[in-house]
């Protein structure tokens, strides 16, 4: 079967820091992969690539068969691909429904606009409760929650998310992976970058481990547990 | 008490244009960072239109949709032929690109209209005056704060219930966010000078009522007092810039009207003087951008 999204040889470069480095991967329809490494490993620079956040410096994304390597960020959301950024980055100054009406921002159809919102009020009830408020006015839990939201009201068929449970409170990080196996449910294909690598490895189908910009080992939950590979992309060993 | 009443009057007038200059400004720098000068010149490019629009004897009522319309095309052309080239630059490249406008706009007026000052033929119900409660109050004064307001509120509509108004102060707040969204950066940036240069028409309409005539320069000065008032207000705030350019329009009338004779030479350096002490005591502005966080020591 052909991959929904894939990378082939992918670099990106700050300036002289070389932060991915050659990295491959593929990632199925109706996965749940995550990628996982130490902070600086450059996983958040690989969805910022895919995303057309920071240029690649060298290599292909492929979307749905199409190139998609260095396309502008505003025609990713139409074709069916957006991110939730790390830091959730939602809208402060503008209300909650606002925000839910920016990402739906690609949908031309009044109905599919609607359909968006009851999808997303129907997972997030405290969304609905807070639609009025400010989004800067809402705790960290309800922000994340919102800036997922926000992502799902464009109807991603791949939704990458940067570091959904970072500063969150555990029965609030439950949750969040709670939503993102139901997710997968609803056919959302999922790439997600994460530090609760525990949590990850029993939501994540398959997960790559990163350091210093490169994969040095892939494979499903258990076998990237037993090997131990794990433990040392965290600490750092070579 | 009159008098001070009459003044109040003359400074929402005056404010009000202030008011719409200075959001035209932070329209276009809260979303892309850029300052821009050559916002006078769409002042100076709408005072034309309404001269020759005079001069070929259209009536009033069509001549000011031509002028704002003929200032909304230039601020659109302006971004797509200028602007667009250095978006990725720093806010000083952009700063001297504005600059650099302005003033080739500037030489091109006074080589194909002309460097005098042109009269302008307005209809003669702008210099009448009505009465209201004792007051004496010009007719243009008036139109002035009446259109300063219908202005304000289609702009608080617009940024507030319009899809692309909604889409613009979430750029202003998260460029890369909100194109990852799908809201595209072209659409918004011509879009927030397409506003500003509406802003710039409705203000040069006012500020040629009030002087009927037109010059090359006529633009530079009304925009240096309103990238005042934005400062004042809160550089990249638009509640901000609305209450700078009204206290400068008050800061200014009032010290013209009751500064002593012998200190009215005196009169924009001590109003100057007091801009800076307000921002001593907030030196964000009045109403800081919610966005542009200024963390220095």
């Amino acid at each position: 079967m052909q991959p929904l999204l894939s990378a082939h040889d992918l670099h990106v470069s700050y300036g002289a820091v070389k932060a991915v480095r050659g990295v491959n991967f593929e990632i199925r329809q109706g996965e749940i992969v995550a990628f996982l490494g130490a902070n600086g490993a450059g996983k958040s620079s690989i969805m910022n690539a895919i995303t057309g956040l920071v240029p690649t410096a060298s290599g292909q994304v492929t979307f749905e068969g199409r190139d998609i390597t260095g396309a502008a960020p505003e025609t990713l959301a139409p074709s069916g691909l957006t991110l939730s950024p790390e830091g959730r980055r939602v809208f402060g100054t503008l209300s909650v429904a606002d925000n839910l009406r920016m990402g739906a921002f690609a949908l031309s159809d009044k109905d599919a606009v609607e359909a968006a919102y009851a999808r997303v009020y129907d997972l997030f009830p405290i969304l609905l409760e807070r639609k009025d408020q400010y989004a800067g006015t809402l705790s960290g839990g309800q922000q994340q929650m919102l800036a997922v939201g926000r992502a799902l009201m464009s109807n991603p068929r791949v939704l990458l998310l940067d570091e959904p449970s970072l500063g969150l409170a555990p029965l609030i990080v439950d949750q969040i992976f709670d939503l993102i196996l139901k997710l997968r449910e609803q056919g959302v294909t999922l790439l997600l970058v994460e530090q609760n690598v525990a949590k990850t490895l029993q939501v994540a189908d398959r997960a790559y481990v990163l350091v210093n910009g490169e994969v040095v080992e892939q494979g499903k939950p258990a076998e990237l547990t037993a090997s131990g590979t794990m433990q040392d992309a965290y600490l750092g060993a070579n | 008490m009159d008098i001070f009443l009459q003044q109040t009057v003359n400074a929402l007038a005056l404010g009000g244009t202030y008011a719409l200059l200075a959001l035209g400004l932070a329209v276009v720098f809260s979303i892309m960072g850029l300052i821009n000068f050559a916002h006078g010149e769409l002042m100076t490019i709408a005072g034309y239109v309404l001269m020759y629009c005079g001069i070929a004897g259209v009536s009033f009522v069509v001549a000011v949709p031509l002028a704002l319309m003929a200032s909304v095309l230039a601020a659109v052309l302006m971004e797509r032929i200028a602007f667009r080239p250095v978006r990725n630059g720093s806010g000083a490249t952009m700063l001297v690109t504005s600059f650099a406008v302005a003033m080739i706009l500037q030489v091109l007026f006074q080589n194909l209209i002309s460097t005098r000052s042109q009269p302008v033929l307005l209809p003669a119900m702008l210099s009448d005056s009505v009465h209201i409660a004792g007051m004496v109050i010009g007719v243009n004064k008036l139109a002035a704060i009446i259109a300063t307001v219908v202005m304000l509120v289609f702009l608080d509509w617009f940024m507030k219930h319009q899809k692309t108004g909604i889409a613009m102060r979430a750029a202003a707040e998260d460029f890369a966010v909100a194109r990852l969204m799908g809201i595209r950066a072209n659409t918004v940036i011509a879009g927030a000078f397409a506003l500003s240069g509406l802003l710039a028409g409705v203000a040069a309409v006012l500020w040629v009522s009030q002087r009927a005539s037109v010059d090359p320069l006529m633009g530079f000065m009304p925009v240096l007092k309103a990238f005042i008032a934005a400062i004042l207000g809160g550089l990249g705030s638009l509640r901000g810039a609305v209450a700078g350019g009204f206290l400068l329009g008050f800061i200014e009338i009032y010290l013209s009207a009751f500064l002593p004779p012998e200190m009215q030479e005196f009169r924009e350096p001590i109003g100057l003087g007091i801009v800076v002490l307000v921002l001593l005591f907030r030196p964000n502005g009045l109403i800081p951008s919610a966005t542009l966080k200024a963390e220095k020591v």
